[in-house]
């Protein structure tokens, strides 16, 4: 029998070591980082992994995607609801190529993710071999790190550094080339987790005297405002933000990846800010007078032009990348360091307060928000159904519990704006790459990191059919995942630009749409159709009711639009309401 | 409206295969020219450095330095004006060798920290080093007698403030 066939346990230090090919040690290498599902497709040049996957698949589960791109998605989804680190696989050329939107995606909202890649021989590399391409140099700009293995022996110190980095600091993509020799290749396995890299600080140290000056500026604030952004859930901070919240009585609103780090329903959680963000956070960004940003990075669809953006705040940036320091937004009182450990010095030295007139300024703007956009959505009284009452009901038939995966485009606005939710990692969308095709696949991997909770994706019609094909996902994996998509026969998002920026030239967005129901039933799952008021509520509890995978397609009114909505380059306070 | 300089970049970073493709790949992204680039080893054993010249604002070039620094493989990256550096270029000038007992070029060389380093029959080769205006003063008067080839390094340059390499290297390890 074969060396490589005598199965020691989980090696998690160097204490033993093995004579094993490189594709063993890739299994044994994700085992030990406590890797038991993977996302991917086979093809040439991953064989040999994907044969040792067939050896070990008692211990690791591969989940077939339809697609690379899906793969990607589903290892995000995967990450973004259990904070570990998303693996997928996939072989050279087209195989490593369709990975780049998924990376690119993860780097952009700090996703930790680990994608292997076969690539040809050594030999072969830099001659045009088949299925070649310098997947290393394609994913140079959209990785926080890759590397080319060529070397069996270098296996184990580059997954184990993959994974640190990954992780580590604010999390991101790393991708890792491996050559088909080098899979083949045997030598002595061991292996080591990584806890540093000298030229990498992960962390920067919490300056105390920053935060010092922090806690001046906020304890000597009239009308202080908090942006809270991913930073907090990556750092695990929900707690510590929320006691921060409390004592100091900020109205505090989220970025998109911010969402349900703290529950909607907090008296002093005052919504989203951004493009089509809540009204009274974007109005009031440039009113207050200490603006205190927590894990987020002044983003553009946040700030609206610079020039006007909050230029009569003084700016505390709590943040872990010191290259978002003064990247966007110039800041006052920089405070670098981990969400969680930055608040929780914070806090003692925060004064009790209640700013109860500050705080009134923002509920009379949500009552301006409420009697002009959120009353008509949530609420409607013309004949079509709005995504508004869609969101609603989910959030009523599954009291907040669920974790909504959106896709991109007008639907994810809504679901971000209604979506009332009570768990930290519930809004998983993708939020810096605007990645259409995103929310289905997501949900999957989603799903299957935490089998015990209600996923709900949702989509369009447009993104919805960039990954439909992961349906087939669902079905072999037999994933429960809740999937809806709020049906408009039209790109939305960019019809909605169309009407009010291009004279209603619908240039290429009305979309001619099959058989949804039908389509999801050739996958053999459960599917329904909703195309009038009435009928709404039952489906949805159909679908919640359900075990299994459900399709719910529900035809909304054509030619809505989402509102507030600031135009790109405004200034924020002109957020428009109609 | 701010105003763009001349920024010399210097970056430390492991002696990897495929760091210059990470570093190009940033000022790429922001559309931003390199003037000249150096690769060399360092004062320290196993770290190398880059050496960029970049025309941009200050405040553009701090952004910059802080999206190379944080690159996985880079250990440390500064950025310093004109009158912070010393910096050296070098030239290498092929000329025909009708001209080389010519007087004015002999004469041109004199005043300049330039020699002849190489002579054969039909060619020799001048190098000169200096400022980069010491270089292009050189080229324009070694232009009419007709360059056979020319080449100029990219900058290299030390810096007059410290750059806390080895101290940070031996606090890591």
């Amino acid at each position: 029998m074969k060396e490589t066939l005598t199965i020691k346990s989980q090696i998690k230090d160097n204490e033993t070591t093995e004579r094993i090919s490189g594709s063993e040690a890739v299994i044994k290498c994700l085992l030990a980082e406590d890797v038991d599902i993977l996302y991917g497709y086979p093809g040439g040049a991953i064989m040999p992994v994907y044969d040792e996957l067939y050896k070990y698949q008692d211990k690791i589960h591969h989940v077939l995607a339809r697609h690379e791109q899906g793969a990607t998605h589903a290892a995000q989804g995967f990450a973004r609801i259990s904070g570990r680190v998303g693996v997928c696989i996939a072989t050279s050329g087209p195989g490593a190529t369709n990975l780049i939107t998924g990376i690119a995606d993860a780097q952009i909202d700090s996703t930790p993710m680990v994608c292997i890649t076969g690539q040809v021989g050594s030999h072969l590399l830099g001659s045009d071999a088949f299925q070649e391409t310098d997947i290393i140099g394609i994913s140079t700009p959209v990785t926080k790190w890759n590397y080319q293995i060529t070397k069996a022996s270098e296996i184990p110190e580059i997954m184990a550094k993959a994974f640190y980095i990954a992780k580590s600091g604010r999390p991101g993509p790393v991708l890792v080339d491996i050559t088909k020799d080098a899979q083949f290749e045997e030598f002595d396995f061991t292996y080591k987790k990584c806890t540093k890299v000298r030229s990498y600080k992960a962390v920067p140290e919490t300056d105390s005297s920053m935060v010092k000056k922090a806690a001046e500026l906020i304890n000597a604030a009239k009308k202080p405002m908090i942006v809270w952004g991913q930073g907090v859930i990556l750092g695990g901070a929900e707690k510590e933000l929320k006691a921060v919240i409390e004592k100091a009585g900020i109205p505090s609103a989220w970025t998109i990846l911010g969402a349900s780090a703290i529950p909607t329903a907090h008296p002093l959680n005052i919504g989203m800010v951004g493009m089509h963000g809540n009204y009274a956070p974007n109005k009031l960004t440039n009113e207050c007078d200490v603006l205190i940003a927590i894990g987020m990075r002044f983003d553009d669809r946040v700030t609206g032009n610079l020039e006007t953006y909050a230029k009569q705040a003084k700016v505390i940036h709590f943040e872990i990348d010191p290259a978002e320091i003064d990247k966007n937004v110039k800041t006052d009182v920089a405070v670098l360091g981990d969400s969680k450990e930055s608040l929780t010095q914070l806090l003692p030295l925060l004064n009790k307060n209640k700013h109860s007139e500050w705080h009134q300024e923002f509920k009379d703007l949500y009552a301006i928000e409420y009697d002009e956009v959120i009353k008509n959505d949530l609420h409607p009284t013309k004949e079509g159904l709005t995504m508004g009452e869609v969101l609603k009901e989910i959030n009523k038939q599954t009291d907040g519990e669920a974790a909504i995966v959106t896709d991109v485009g007008q639907h994810q606005m809504i679901a971000c704006r209604y979506a009332e939710f009570k768990n930290t990692r519930s809004n998983i969308t993708s939020g810096g790459l605007g990645t259409m095709g995103f929310g289905l696949p997501a949900a999957i991997g989603a799903k299957m990191a935490t089998p015990e909770r209600e996923v709900i994706s949702i989509s369009g019609d447009g993104g919805y059919q960039m990954t439909i094909q992961e349906l087939g996902t669902i079905f072999q994996q037999k994933a429960a995942v809740k999937v809806v998509v709020l049906n408009n026969d039209f790109l939305g998002m960019v019809r909605q630009w169309q009407q009010l920026f291009f004279d209603k030239r619908y240039a290429s967005t009305e979309m001619i749409n099959p058989n949804f129901v039908a389509i999801a039933e050739g996958y053999y799952i459960k599917a329904r159709k909703v195309t009038k008021r009435e009928e709404l509520a039952d489906a949805v509890k159909e679908m919640i009711e359900s075990k299994e995978a459900y399709f719910l397609e529900v035809c909304v009114e054509k030619e809505d639009n989402v509102f507030p909505m600031i135009p790109t380059g405004a200034c924020v306070s002109d957020i428009r309401l109609k | 409206m701010e105003e763009k300089q001349n920024f010399t970049v210097s970056v430390y970073t492991e002696n990897n295969v495929g760091i210059l493709n990470r570093l190009s790949a940033i000022f790429l992204k922001r559309h931003i020219n390199i003037e000249s680039m150096t690769v060399s080893k360092s004062e320290i054993e196993d770290v190398h450095r880059f050496t960029f010249v970049v025309i941009v604002t200050k405040t553009l070039i701090r952004k910059v330095v802080g999206q190379l620094e944080k690159q996985i493989e880079v250990i440390r990256a500064f950025y310093h004006t004109e009158d912070e550096i010393i910096y050296h270029e070098t030239a290498l000038f092929k000329i025909s060798s009708k001209h080389l007992y010519d007087e004015t070029i002999q004469n041109k060389m004199k005043f300049r920290r330039a020699h002849i380093i190489s002579i054969t029959e039909n060619y020799f080769v001048i190098e000169a080093s200096g400022l980069k205006e010491d270089i292009d003063n050189m080229y324009e008067k070694l232009k009419p007698y007709g360059l056979l080839q020319f080449v100029r390094s990219g900058r290299i340059a030390i810096t007059r403030p410290k750059m806390a390499i080895s101290e940070l290297l031996l606090e890591i390890n």
